[in-house]
């Protein structure tokens, strides 16, 4: 759905197939003895080749050539005028002009037709440079359909390809067993692209009989993946594919050691088995490391995703995943008001003061990131009230343990008949919010404190601004209730998420809107319109003012409240974004994906610094422990995986869960991970012995093969039950106690 | 994989895309229709796809219409319509032409966007919090509301229905009390609802038990009133269980000694009861009840007990169930009544008595039918101002005008028509076709079967409760009461007649059924109806001026007078009626009929006993100890 655009594009596709297929026919296989072609710009310097020699002057006026014939194909009748005014070419020259382009572009015949010359064209006469890096870079993200699928246009013998596969299938299992699990992770990448390739050249039947005969032999977690194969049969189906797209535009990432590397060359160059050592040159992309091979369990635990393994630079980066220095304020014991005032004056924190509570802050974390690395917003003094309202509450918290579990409070939505489809509860767990598919968002107290709005302003004028208790009287009394529906989205809302000062309100809906609320006026403020398509999840910063939104264009936004256009946007999922979560530090941001992969994203300069593979489903839910170091995430195959962000491993996996697991979240010390699922119970997890049972040496920290160990059972504290309810929600309160969220469904 | 063959796709056939094409005017040629169908099936499969994850971020395991519509809307097609509904789309095929469709009700729209009738179930929506877990520690069974087997169920559950059970099965009234009262007021029982349904679905089993019957409509009554429960479907099987007790022949009304009228009649309210408080939760459920009154009362192989059920019923479920069910079905039923009431021979007695039952229970849901009739037209009339009262006076207005004063015989045609048609319809029961008889109308056919004895009913009726009118302050509803004016006593012969006997000791005149073949002769008839005409002459000066040529009917006068010297303020004042005279309907004419009956209500004042020795006795006498202790058990699930 995300690639493909518009029908007029999608029009001009069909056109250019159809030109290509001739190409082929002419028996011009010249992408085959070119060899790669990875990506669309090359092939359009390529194809650009022949016109260069004709000259500059001829080259020139070929680029005007292909925009005007892009121009006539989508029917810009005014625009071809105008340009053919300006650029003085007549009628009829066009014309000839036309023909001879087209000729010169056979000739060329690298994929070669006016959409590459135009990508090439349209990067000269565009002067943004925004615009004129896209269609350079942008083959990895928006790619030209035709061009993608043109790769495949190589043409074996059909009937020889189950011969080719199975031969492979031989020699695997005839090699040695410490190389035959890294080696099998060739089987399912080979298979699909084989497949596509007779799908793509029109071999139906052959391409049938392929599935049937070697799908069964794909590792069960490419169930999904393989369903969508299977039903795609004829080549006019691959385009707008996206599963199909995903595959073909990224390259499937294989870590196998150099040994196994080696034998599987020798194999190959010995059959003199071409084809598939094309797929694996032009498809694939091996990683081979230096070593010991790994085990079949290192290899299922890390794989699973859409497009393999991460490659291990990706993980390379440093990221600075300590917390920043708390504000140091001093802890009133008697007179609050008078400590806010002479905190008044200075822009935020760093007020050397005796003896101040956050004493753990004392020094700075040498892992964490400068504390101005990004601006964050200064304290407002109800923010300073709330940290020691924090602070105070957090010395009568109590500390959990395998010991001493949580008590667990459950807030059931009941007559939830619309679809309860988000929760989030504030950080002082005063306001709980729902998001409902019936386009509302209703926010609840749940403390006796009832919800006020702010009055009107006429009537604010009335009152006197210089009275003490003036806070309180600009409440409007009477409209004190229980709960508040807040009306503006048109279709159900994926996502809610407060402000950390509870003045705000975030949701994302289907309808392809941020909107956020004021909870003073309980109105929509601002509707922040970017996403095209649904916007699955949306989450604060910690520090306020920065949100973070993904959803189903597979880009992930950061906004800051006061801006309507997006700051940064994050873009490299192959598939939908299903969750967002920030670092506690607000440095980084964290998204989960359909395409089975978590990535952490730098604020700063918008990198994508980790990406995490092992998941076998799509990630539904995410969790930073409290100190910054670990990430949970848990995935629609009920399973949790553990990873720690300094060192890009993952350290753990919990299986327990027999549903998606919809929330995580780690007690307020990290002692306890709590997870709720869609099989309505909720299970408690010991992440202190998770995190402590995983030794890593310096070999494990360099090639990321970790060794995990079968624990989920001795890690599981509790599993809790709920009365039919699915937990879509869960939260620590500041002092420890689980509270927990659903609707319940008869 | 071993399933890789049934791995296949839904796939739709080429002649139903040959088809959808022919309806929308294009002709397609075998190879296109082949082409378009793989087509079709490749996108609809990519759509189902697409629609998997608006599912799965509704955080809902059940893919609906709505999230399909979705994935269309988003890959730029138009979306499907009409779909939407919640309930299952019932797919059917057609026998002759091989052809399968969905059905599709036509919908009236006036009547949806009119109704008044907006269900209960759709409350507010709210968040309640409760504390599942102290420290980590609870019970890890699942509290689920529909536990599918019982092995789910908690050992506290577990003891709390086998407590419960046992004490309201058992030998203890007192322990059954507690038990029921803890019924109606514990929160925590949702999850034993399906097992408490099944118990009391045993009514069946232990059909020959009045006790036991008793003992679990009771039950059922606890169950409809705790506030905590949410009854749900579970509704229907309540109601079969309550209609069984109303309207089978159970095996205890063998033996005469037996109340089961008394069941009966609690039953009935019990079935009101629960039809008004959660009536909305089962669609259609009122006509249902409905239907299988009336197909009861239609028949005639049932036995009179069963006709019996069926009017308290009725009754039981409002004056407008009796104007549907009953009064259109009455002229056809009638005639069977009448034949068990004239046949006074020695082996029909018992039957006999069953007829004067149902004679007055008919009685009692007429006359109720008549007076809620002319109420809601006097509201309807007058902006509901009329109280009480009120209704006498418009009825009087009417049955004085002369074009409407009763001449019964020629009026009551329209009645007739109205139930043959009623009765025709049958099961299918045509409800949209039911027009409301004019009240006049239905009081003169009603009149035609009754006779005087509706009218003095009609007149007791709702005075009782309250304060006795005095007899002569009240002319307006006199007038209305006593639609025979000042008749000659000559034409009361031939109407049924009706003597209302007031028991003020509690000792019985001793022959409530009337001796077999007596006439009118029984002492307390007689004596009450001289009373009657004494009193009614009196009555005669007052009222004769406004019905010239019509008959009074005294027997109000008789009753008031003396109820206004005992009032007994603890209940109403036990009756038992004589009817004597003949009966002047259309079918039975002039045949001389008398019976002697209590009514309904204070059915309970006449100990079971007191018919011991006058009647034959059928079937078993005392109670069946030994059954009923092996049924109790028989109650118990196998736990």
């Amino acid at each position: 759905m995300a690639a493909v655009q518009d029908a007029p594009v999608e029009a001009d596709n069909e056109k250019e197939i159809k030109t290509e297929t001739l190409n082929d026919a002419a028996g011009n296989h010249a992408s085959a003895a070119g060899g790669v072609i990875p990506s669309p710009p090359v092939a359009s310097t390529s194809s650009s080749g022949p016109a260069k020699a004709g000259g500059p002057g001829s080259e020139e006026q070929q680029t005007l050539m292909a925009v005007l014939q892009f121009l006539k194909k989508n029917n810009f009748v005014g625009a071809v005028d105008v340009l053919r005014r300006e650029a003085g070419i007549l009628e009829d020259s066009d014309e000839s002009q036309g023909q001879e382009l087209a000729a010169s572009a056979l000739g060329g015949a690298e994929a070669g037709d006016a959409t590459c010359t135009l990508s090439r064209a349209s990067s000269c006469t565009t002067s943004t440079p925004a615009v004129a890096a896209a269609p350079a870079k942008g083959g990895e993200d928006q790619p030209d359909v035709n061009v993608v699928l043109s790769a495949y246009s190589q043409q074996g013998d059909p009937a020889l390809y189950q011969g080719y596969y199975s031969g492979l299938k031989k020699f695997v299992e005839s090699v040695l067993d410490c190389h035959r699990a890294e080696l099998s992770q060739l089987f399912y990448p080979l298979f699909v692209h084989m497949y596509l390739e007779l799908v793509y050249n029109n071999h139906e039947t052959e391409a049938k009989a392929f599935f049937e005969k070697f799908s069964g032999d794909q590792e069960c977690y490419y169930q999904d993946d393989l369903r969508v194969l299977s039903g795609l049969t004829k080549k006019e189906h691959m385009k707008g594919n996206e599963t199909l797209l995903d595959f073909r535009t990224s390259k499937f990432v294989l870590r196998i050691s150099r040994d196994s590397y080696q034998l599987l060359k020798r194999h190959l160059q010995e059959r003199q088995n071409n084809q598939i050592w094309n797929i694996i040159q032009e498809h694939l992309y091996i990683d081979i490391f230096d070593g010991m091979p790994r085990s079949k369990s290192q290899i299922d635990s890390m794989s699973g995703s859409l497009a393999g393994e991460a490659k291990r630079e990706a993980n390379k980066a440093k990221v600075f995943y300590g917390l920043l220095k708390e504000p140091e304020i001093d802890v009133p014991l008697d007179d609050e008001d008078e400590e806010g005032e002479n905190e008044e004056g200075k822009p935020k924190k760093k007020k050397p003061k005796k003896d101040s509570m956050g004493s753990k802050s004392k020094k700075q974390d040498p892992n964490a990131p400068q504390q101005n690395r990004i601006p964050l917003p200064e304290l407002k003094d109800s923010d300073k009230l709330d940290k020691i309202m924090y602070m105070k509450e957090a010395t009568k918290r109590i500390r959990l343990g395998p010991e001493s579990l949580p008590s667990i409070c459950f807030y059931t939505f009941l007559n939830a008949y619309q679809g309860l489809t988000a929760v989030d509860f504030t950080d002082d767990s005063s306001l709980i919010a729902g998001g409902f598919a019936d386009s509302t968002v209703r926010v609840w107290s749940v403390t006796p404190k009832k919800l006020r709005s702010v009055k009107s302003a006429a009537d604010l004028n009335l009152i006197d601004k210089e009275s003490d208790d003036v806070l309180e009287r600009i409440m409007d009394e009477k409209s004190a209730s229980e709960s508040k529906i807040l009306y503006g989205h048109s279709g159900p809302v994926y996502g809610v998420s407060f402000s950390p000062d509870r003045n705000y309100l975030l949701s994302c809906s289907e309808d392809g809107t941020v909107r956020l609320w004021s909870l003073q006026t309980f109105t929509c403020l601002v509707g922040y319109k970017g996403h095209n398509y649904p916007v699955w999840d949306t989450q604060f910063s910690p520090y306020g003012y920065y949100f973070i939104s993904g959803g189903h264009d597979r880009v992930a936004r950061l906004w800051a409240t006061d801006h309507y256009q997006p700051l940064r946007m994050f873009a490299g999922h192959l598939a939908d974004i299903t969750c967002t979560q920030f670092h506690p530090n607000s440095n980084y941001v964290a998204t989960g994906s359909a395409d089975r992969t978590v990535r952490l994203w730098d604020i700063l300069n918008g990198n994508c610094v980790r990406i995490f593979t092992g998941h076998k489903g799509p990630i539904h839910s995410l969790a930073f422990s409290p100190n910054g170091k670990y990430l949970a995430s848990g995935a629609t195959d009920g399973r949790v995986l553990l990873w720690d962000i300094g060192h890009g491993l993952m350290i753990g996996e919990l299986k327990g869960h027999t549903d998606t697991v919809y929330s995580l979240k780690f007690s307020r010390d990290g002692e306890i991970l709590a997870s709720g699922s869609m099989d309505n119970t909720v299970r408690l997890w010991d992440s202190i012995k998770a995190f402590d049972d995983i030794e890593t040496d310096d070999f494990t920290a360099a090639t990321g093969h970790i060794h995990l160990p079968e624990n989920s059972q001795e890690l599981l504290l509790g599993t809790y039950m709920t009365k039919s309810t699915p937990v879509i929600h869960l939260h620590f309160t500041r002092r420890n106690l689980l509270l927990a969220a659903g609707a319940y469904n008869p | 994989m071993a399933d890789r063959e049934e791995r296949r796709f839904a796939e739709v056939p080429r002649e139903s895309i040959r088809l959808m094409a022919e309806s929308a005017g294009v002709e397609l040629s075998d190879d296109v229709a082949a082409l378009l169908t793989e087509d079709v099936c490749y996108r609809l499969r990519e759509a189902t796809q697409n629609s998997s994850q608006f599912m799965r971020h509704a955080k809902r395991r059940k893919l609906t219409v709505e999230d399909f519509n979705r994935a269309l809307r988003w890959s730029n097609v138009e979306a499907v319509c009409g779909y939407g509904a919640q309930d299952t789309l019932p797919f059917r095929p057609i026998k002759e032409g091989d052809l399968f469709f969905v059905e599709d009700r036509e919908v009236n729209l006036v009547e949806l966007a009119l109704a008044t009738n907006i269900p209960k179930g759709c409350a507010e929506t709210m968040v309640r919090v409760q504390v599942s877990y102290l420290d980590g520690k609870g019970n890890l069974e699942p509290q689920g509301t529909v536990p599918s087997a019982v092995q789910t169920l908690s050992d506290d559950l577990l003891k709390y229905y086998q407590q419960i059970t046992r004490s309201i099965l058992g030998e203890d009234p007192h322990l059954m009390k507690v038990a029921l009262l803890d019924l109606q007021s514990n929160s925590k029982i949702a999850a034993l609802l399906p097992y408490f349904v099944y118990v009391i679905s045993g009514v069946k089993s232990v059909s020959h038990d009045l006790e036991q019957l008793n003992r679990l409509l009771h039950m059922v009554k606890s169950l409809v009133q705790n506030p905590y429960l949410y009854l749900g479907s579970y509704v229907r099987s309540l109601v079969s269980s309550v209609m069984y007790c109303i309207l089978e022949p159970l095996a205890a009304s063998i033996n005469p000694l037996n109340d089961h009228w008394t069941l009966r009649d609690y039953a009935a309210l019990l079935l009101s009861h629960i039809f008004w408080t959660h009536g909305d939760l089962v669609s259609g459920l009122y006509h249902q009840i409905l239907l299988s009154l009336q197909k009861v009362l239609s028949d005639p192989v049932r036995p009179l007990c069963s006709h019996y059920g069926a009017v308290v019923g009725l009754h039981a479920l409002g004056w407008k169930a009796v104007e549907r069910v009953l009064y259109p079905h009455l002229p056809a039923y009638w005639a069977n009544l009448q034949a068990v009431l004239d046949d006074y021979s020695v082996s029909n007695a018992q039957v006999k008595a069953d007829g004067h039952k149902v004679y007055g229970a008919i009685l009692v849901a007429v006359e109720r039918l008549l007076k809620m009739k002319a109420l809601s037209l006097s509201v309807n009339a007058e902006g509901g101002i009329g109280g009480l009262p009120r209704p006498g006076g418009i009825m009087g207005c009417r049955e004085s005008s002369p074009g409407l004063s009763p001449p019964p015989e020629p009026l009551s045609e329209p009645g007739l028509g109205i139930a043959s048609h009623l009765h025709a319809g049958g099961a299918g029961c045509p409800w949209e076709d039911w027009t409301p008889v004019p009240l006049p109308a239905m009081y003169c056919e009603l009149y035609s079967f009754f006779g005087d004895s509706l009218a003095v009913r009609f007149s007791t009726g709702p005075s009782l409760g309250n304060s006795p009118p005095a007899p002569l302050a009240q002319p307006p509803t006199t007038r209305k009461e006593l639609p025979g004016g000042t008749a000659n006593l000559d034409t009361a012969r031939k109407m049924p007649q009706l003597t209302a006997n007031l028991n003020i000791s509690p000792r019985q005149d001793g022959s409530p059924h009337g001796e077999q073949g007596g006439g009118v002769g029984s002492a307390g008839a007689s004596q009450s109806l001289a009373r009657s005409s004494s009193s009614s002459s009196v009555q005669r000066s007052r009222s004769s001026s406004s019905r010239p040529g019509q008959r009074p009917s005294g027997l109000s006068r008789d009753v008031f007078p003396k109820a206004r010297f005992n009032p007994l303020p603890a209940g109403p004042p036990i009756f038992s009626f004589v009817i004597g005279g003949r009966q002047m309907g259309r079918r039975c004419q002039g045949r001389r009929f008398q019976t002697t009956f209590t009514p309904s209500q204070p059915l309970s004042a006449v100990s079971s006993r007191t018919y011991a020795h006058k009647l034959p006795v059928i079937g078993r006498v005392g109670k069946p100890v030994r059954r009923w202790t092996c049924s109790q058990y028989s109650l118990h699930l196998p736990l």
